[in-house]
């Protein structure tokens, strides 16, 4: 009832290839964005915006990048933490050292720094896969942690290996509020969110999907391996250096090394377990599950008047955590993305279901 | 010397220079020489233990065992808590019971509903069962740092004072691990060689489908395996909590196990021994020697390169020769 597309018909090439090919998507997608662009910042708390919406608009980028290259091109990586520092420390030293750089440039700048060091570290993804890639994407987790703490020059010879970046300025304004920090990285957000969905639906994603799904039968079809995955760390480690600055600038304000650690890089690929592997808009269920659920462990045992000791709480998320990967493994290995779907198709019949 | 085998043979050859370079060097005395080599096989031989674990479950049912960590840790603090109450054998003995209650849970609950999957879908398991673990065993067993006494006191023995000046100091625990660890090797050798349940574990390892065919269940198989592994994991939990208190950081310790196996190979029960010393000497060989060099010519804020020597060997490693040094040739080459 709601959600039929009846009557609408794709008459041109260009309706058939559209992101979004059922009207009612649209309108809602127009409508979720006007909502988060006009109505959030005027209305949300500066505690909602600054602990809840940001690091969970930051966390779906990361988790976008690190899906394209574990659900899209099949390449596990346990180093995802580690390429968001590369674009934290990248973007860090761009503003000290080039004052006068617009930060847009230093955060494309910033992710091409943490894409280099993506291939890098994804050489070895042309001879192994699979387990063994974990291990080398693992080793990259570590060096890089390493190299942060005790390379003075990246953390510019601070004595404590924090770093604390000024607010950022972009054409003249500063971005201090919570406001337009989040606004700024709304807009990133979309950006790149819109990019990298363009991008698995056009030919290079294609490209990885064959080399994912069958790599042998993909190079017979004509797909170079080397370039298909090497192109999925690059741009997977792009999108995920961006975030991985943002977090540093926006939503940390000063970090230490340990920001950056084998957790975070666990926690991101979780998100995209949870959310589901392959698609843009699991990494936001992703990602809202993986914020939001601690938060609400924290909150609900006070709210209810249960004395729950914090470390319990973290312990129970751990548990739940860990119990739901695996649950979502064996029952629905597609995730959050699927359910929504399979509630999708429900509604196109709904409430008359013959 | 055929050409295949020329990369490994340099990067051991290089290894093996590094490791007796600061010996030619002026002011190395070689007692202190000789210090962190046996410190280095002690911690070489925890690693081994560890990565044993790894192997078994990966022979056994092809699962990389990223839990294997979390089940040293879950194993210890079983251990460390029981033995408050009772005597530490009969806490030994219930740990490891503990063990195989775990091992036949996660057959049922999680193996026995992935079968057929592929590995990599496995290792996300396991990390979610690792995660799953470590909350579950510090909300039953306390989060605080634990004790195990293994009666053994922490003085150090001064040998061969005859040799060099002031002699090499060990430590007690080390030698018990040490002697632990062989008999562990011993024990699962005669296990898998000689008993009728080895060599089922064996065929299995060998070919699940040519195992199955010809009346091994594999469900049981598989908890027996896990079984071991857990057991394994509690002798590696007693010996590193034993040495360093029973806490969170064994599992990172753990995870270092990780490179051990890339480097003695995925499938190979001697090659996780020998990976494990390599590995154990190299790390704190490094650290000692190799670090204040690095420090100096690069400026760096102190050393801590053994967080990421074994696993940069262990890339090294995967470049030139995946399979390791004693793992099977057969692998998914791309």
């Amino acid at each position: 009832m709601l959600y039929r597309e009846n009557g609408q018909f794709k008459t041109t090439y260009r309706d058939d290839l559209a992101v979004f090919p059922i009207r009612q998507d649209r309108v809602f997608i127009g409508a979720l964005l006007a909502v988060a662009f006009l109505v959030v910042p005027s209305l949300a708390s500066e505690y909602a915006l600054r602990a809840l919406l940001i690091p969970f608009l930051i966390y779906a980028l990361a988790a976008i990048g690190l899906n394209l290259l574990v659900g899209y091109c099949g390449q596990i990586s346990l180093g995802t933490g580690a390429f968001m520092a590369v674009g934290a420390y990248a973007a860090y030293n761009l503003v000290i050292r080039v004052p006068e750089l617009n930060f847009l440039i230093v955060l494309v700048l910033a992710g091409l720094c943490a894409a280099a060091a993506g291939m890098l570290f994804g050489i070895p993804s042309l001879r192994i896969k699979g387990l063994y890639l974990a291990v080398a994407t693992l080793a990259a987790q570590f060096f890089i942690d390493w190299m942060f703490a005790r390379v003075k020059w990246f953390t510019d010879y601070s004595s404590s290996g924090s770093v604390s970046p000024a607010a950022i300025e972009l054409f003249g304004l500063t971005i201090d509020t919570p406001q337009a920090k989040y606004l700024f990285v709304l807009a990133v957000v979309v950006v790149l969110t819109l990019a990298a969905k363009n991008l698995v639906r056009g030919h290079i994603g294609r490209e990885w999907m064959a080399i994912r799904d069958m790599d042998v039968a993909a190079e017979v079809i004509g797909i170079r391996p080397v370039y298909a995955k090497l192109s999925a760390f690059a741009v997977s480690s792009f999108i995920v250096g961006v975030a991985g600055a943002l977090w540093g600038f926006v939503h940390l304000g000063a970090w230490e090394p340990a920001a950056f650690n084998l957790n975070l890089s666990l926690r991101l690929l979780f998100m995209i377990i949870i959310g589901g592997m392959g698609s843009i808009l699991g990494c936001f269920f992703g990602a809202a599950f993986m914020w939001f659920l601690p938060i609400l462990l924290n909150q609900l045992p006070t709210a209810l008047g249960i004395p729950i000791s914090t470390a319990t709480i973290a312990h129970l998320e751990l548990m739940i955590v860990g119990a739901l990967i695996v649950f979502f493994l064996i029952v629905e290995p597609h995730g959050l993305a699927r359910l929504w779907s399979i509630g999708k198709e429900k509604l196109r019949l709904w409430p008359f279901p013959h | 010397m055929t050409s295949k085998n020329l990369p490994v043979t340099i990067l051991l050859g290089l290894l093996a220079v590094g490791m007796f370079l600061p010996l030619a060097q002026a002011g190395t005395a070689t007692g202190f020489w000789l210090e962190v080599l046996i410190g280095g096989l002690m911690a070489g031989v925890l690693y081994a233990l560890v990565a044993l674990g790894f192997v078994l479950i990966f022979k056994a049912s092809g699962v990389f065992n990223f839990a294997q960590g979390a089940m040293v840790l879950f194993a210890a603090l079983a251990l460390a808590r029981l033995a408050e109450w009772m005597p530490l054998w009969l806490a030994f003995v219930l740990a490891a019971l503990i063990m195989v209650a775990f091992a036949w849970v996660v057959e049922r609950l999680v193996l026995r509903k992935l079968v057929n999957q592929e590995g990599v879908t496995l290792l996300m398991a396991t990390l979610g069962i690792a995660f799953f673990l470590d909350g579950f065993g510090q909300t039953i067993w306390g989060s605080d740092i634990y004790k195990i006494d293994l009666g053994i006191s922490k003085e150090p023995l001064l040998a061969l004072q005859s040799v060099f000046e002031g002699g090499i100091l060990l430590n007690r625990d080390d030698i018990l691990a040490a002697v632990i660890a062989t008999l562990l090797v011993l024990a699962l050798a005669l296990f898998f060689q000689k008993t009728p349940t080895g060599r089922a574990l064996r065929a299995v390892a060998d070919d699940h489908q040519a195992a199955q065919s010809i009346g091994i269940p594999l469900s049981t198989i598989w908890v027996i395996v896990w079984s071991v592994a857990g057991f394994v994991a509690l002798v590696a939990g007693m010996v590193w909590g034993g040495k360093l208190g029973v806490q969170f950081s064994l599992q990172e310790i753990a995870l270092r196990a990780l490179p051990v196996v890339i480097l003695g190979g995925f499938t190979s029960v001697p090659g996780a021994i020998i990976g494990g010393l390599i590995i154990g000497v190299g790390e704190k060989m490094s650290e000692v020697f190799l670090a204040p060099i690095l420090v100096k010519a690069f400026d760096l804020a102190g050393g801590g390169i053994e967080n990421w020597f074994a696993y940069v060997l262990a890339l090294v490693f995967l470049l030139v020769r995946p399979e390791g040094l004693f793992g099977e040739k057969h692998i998914d080459r791309v």
